[in-house]
């Protein structure tokens, strides 16, 4: 993270570096050795590349083709039929609607961010019991998603922990069916996703802030600038490309949310996503052919987020590896 | 002024701290208390009600016996020990070979591992399922290792960035007393990756640990199943009875927790910068 430049124009210096960095990358060996032509790099190749071309470039491969395809995963013939698969992801309410779902995890995200910059420009200066701040905030991201998913079903249950707080608080007209209420629904999950990934925001924002050399920091102090100075124009540029980046991610990010509503609802009262859908279709109703549609679309979606991510945010790292 | 002004400042400060680490830990704690309780107490008192005895296990001994926590546990440690072992061979001898050697269709395959980095799993699965299923591996532990292993392309990037580091006088060296490539990545490249290794294992470790997807779509036999798709079966049987789902819960996260406390540093590290890519 701390190779992330940003907007700030690259100094000369800088830029050199990064050249022969890459170019020792794309050109090893040095001077001397491995300049004999040898068998030895493809055998070393031999197993990584296999498992990288069966496992991912075949099934991308496939799933283009199943794609215009009505196969339902078991027949021994496919029968092309064009783009109607496209087509009906495109029309049909159904799965049109799972599109509209991911908006409240896209909002989300924007909620998690603001969270996750609030906590981490508060922890950049001085703090008692930093670390168990820092513990508390990012351990969830840790937790198996099928734990997440239980302990938010126990705790957003008629009776459980919230509502008992909110009741406790005086707030008894704010009580809801969290997960019974097809009108509620998604603000629940979205918001079990914002507990769960929050933590993983905090530290990545808490880290490039950090980058910022300290004594920075201290000359702001002496010349008198106050904290939202400092944040305004000291930590806001720093973490300006990880937040960029975020928040781009975050489009391709809503769209495969799978696990927490899956887990929690089962897709159940309207919360059914992209994913729960798409698997749904492939798996229980033997559409694997909308089913790669889908697929498709998503990873057409994804492969689109990532360029634009690499022309709004240059970032040396994604050029180096 | 500056002063009363600093002091407003920390007590907000502090107060918006503890209300973030009660509500990142509320959830929690409602769970480890819940799992203490009896069957009645938990459908009799409120959740924020202390449990009657700190000491009843019961609800832990039926989650590791007839809940399968254990076989879940030994499972997990069987299918992370072989993908964990695979992916550092194969992402050692990736690198050794990337780093190392110039050779033609270097560039190509470089550009293969790094076009794969964009193809989200959640999307390729429909298919991938089609391979597994042809490779004879469905419903077995095999299709887990297999997809761990072969699929990790991170890991690689993290041994390439690491391989970098270790001086080529070393294989030099080597090369001079006649030893021969697989010795040299087994003598000399492999034991010098070792910092490498450790965050592979830590990050990879967690992941395979909470990995849901995989072993929904691909292990559903109740004997081979790993820790998370045990504790999401618990919905069935026990889909009524919380106190033994929140012994499940908590066993499930003391492993995590325990890595954590141990390994905090490494684990943040290994985050924020593996979470670029």
């Amino acid at each position: 993270m701390s190779n992330v430049t940003g907007v700030v124009p690259t100094p000369a210096k800088n830029a050199g570096d990064v050249r022969s960095r890459a170019a020792r990358i794309l050109k090893p060996g040095g001077t001397r050795g491995g300049r004999r032509r040898s068998l030895t790099p493809y055998l070393f190749l031999v197993i990584p590349v296999g498992l990288l071309v069966l496992l991912t470039y075949v099934p991308v491969a496939n799933m283009f083709f199943y794609s215009i395809t009505d196969w339902d995963g078991l027949d021994k013939t496919k029968n092309v039929i064009g783009f109607d698969n496209y087509v009906s992801v495109f029309t049909e309410p159904d799965n049109l609607r799972v599109f509209v779902v991911s908006l409240y995890y896209f909002a989300g995200s924007f909620v998690q961010m603001a969270l996750a910059l609030y906590f981490a420009t508060l922890l950049s200066f001085k703090v008692r019991f930093k670390n168990l701040w820092k513990g508390f905030l990012f351990f969830p991201y840790l937790i198996n998603g099928v734990a997440i998913g239980l302990i938010f079903l126990n705790f957003v249950k008629p009776g459980g922990g919230l509502d008992s707080t909110l009741m406790a608080l005086g707030l008894d007209s704010l009580v809801k069916q969290w997960t019974g209420d097809p009108d509620v629904i998604n603000y629940t999950l979205a918001g079990v996703s914002v507990w769960r990934y929050m933590g993983l925001n905090f530290v990545m924002f808490l880290g490039a802030i950090q980058s910022v050399p300290r004594d920075i920091y201290e000359a702001a102090d002496l010349d008198g600038a106050t904290r939202w100075h400092q944040f305004r124009h000291i930590i806001l540029p720093s973490i300006r490309p990880i937040v960029g980046l975020s928040f781009i991610l975050a489009i391709s990010g809503s769209l495969s949310v799978f696990e927490i509503p899956y887990i929690m609802t089962g897709g159940a009262n309207g919360s059914e996503t992209f994913v729960i859908r798409t698997v749904r279709m492939a798996f229980v109703n033997n559409k694997v052919g909308l089913a790669s549609a889908m697929a498709v679309v998503l990873l057409i979606i994804v492969l689109l987020v990532t360029w634009l991510q690499r022309r709004l945010v240059p970032d040396e790292e994604v050029d180096i590896v | 002024m500056n002063g009363v002004k600093k002091g407003v400042g920390g007590t907000l400060k502090y107060a918006s701290l503890v209300l973030g680490a009660v509500l990142a830990m509320l959830p929690l704690v409602l769970i480890i208390t819940g799992s203490f309780k009896t069957d009645q107490e938990f459908l009799s008192t409120g959740p924020f009600k202390a449990p009657a005895s700190w000491t009843n296990f019961s609800n832990y001994a039926t989650a590791f016996t007839e809940g399968g926590m254990l076989r879940a546990f030994g499972n997990t440690i069987i299918i992370f020990t072989v993908a964990i072992i695979g992916t550092i061979f194969i992402g050692a001898a990736a690198a050794y070979a990337l780093d190392r050697f110039t050779f033609f269709g270097r560039k190509a395959v470089l550009g293969l591992f790094l076009l794969a980095t964009l193809v989200p799993a959640v999307t390729t699965q429909v298919a991938t399922f089609q391979i597994i299923k042809a490779l004879g591996l469905y419903n077995t532990q095999g299709a887990l290792i297999l997809l761990f292993t072969g699929t990790d392309i991170v890991s690689i990037y993290i041994f390439v960035q690491f391989m970098r580091s270790i001086p080529r006088s070393l294989d030099e060296a080597a090369k001079m007393d006649g030893a021969g490539h697989v010795r040299i990545f087994l003598r000399i490249i492999v034991p010098n990756l070792k910092p490498a290794i450790a965050t592979v294992v830590i990050i990879k470790g967690i992941a395979i640990y909470n990995e849901f997807y995989m072993p929904f779509l691909y292990l559903t036999d109740p004997e081979k199943r790993p820790i998370s798709t045990t504790l999401f079966a618990f919905k069935g049987p026990y889909g009524s009875q919380w106190e033994v789902i929140s012994a499940g819960i908590v066993i499930t996260i003391i492993p995590i927790l325990l890595l954590f406390l141990f390994l905090q540093k490494y684990i943040y590290n290994g985050f924020t910068s593996g979470a670029t890519k």
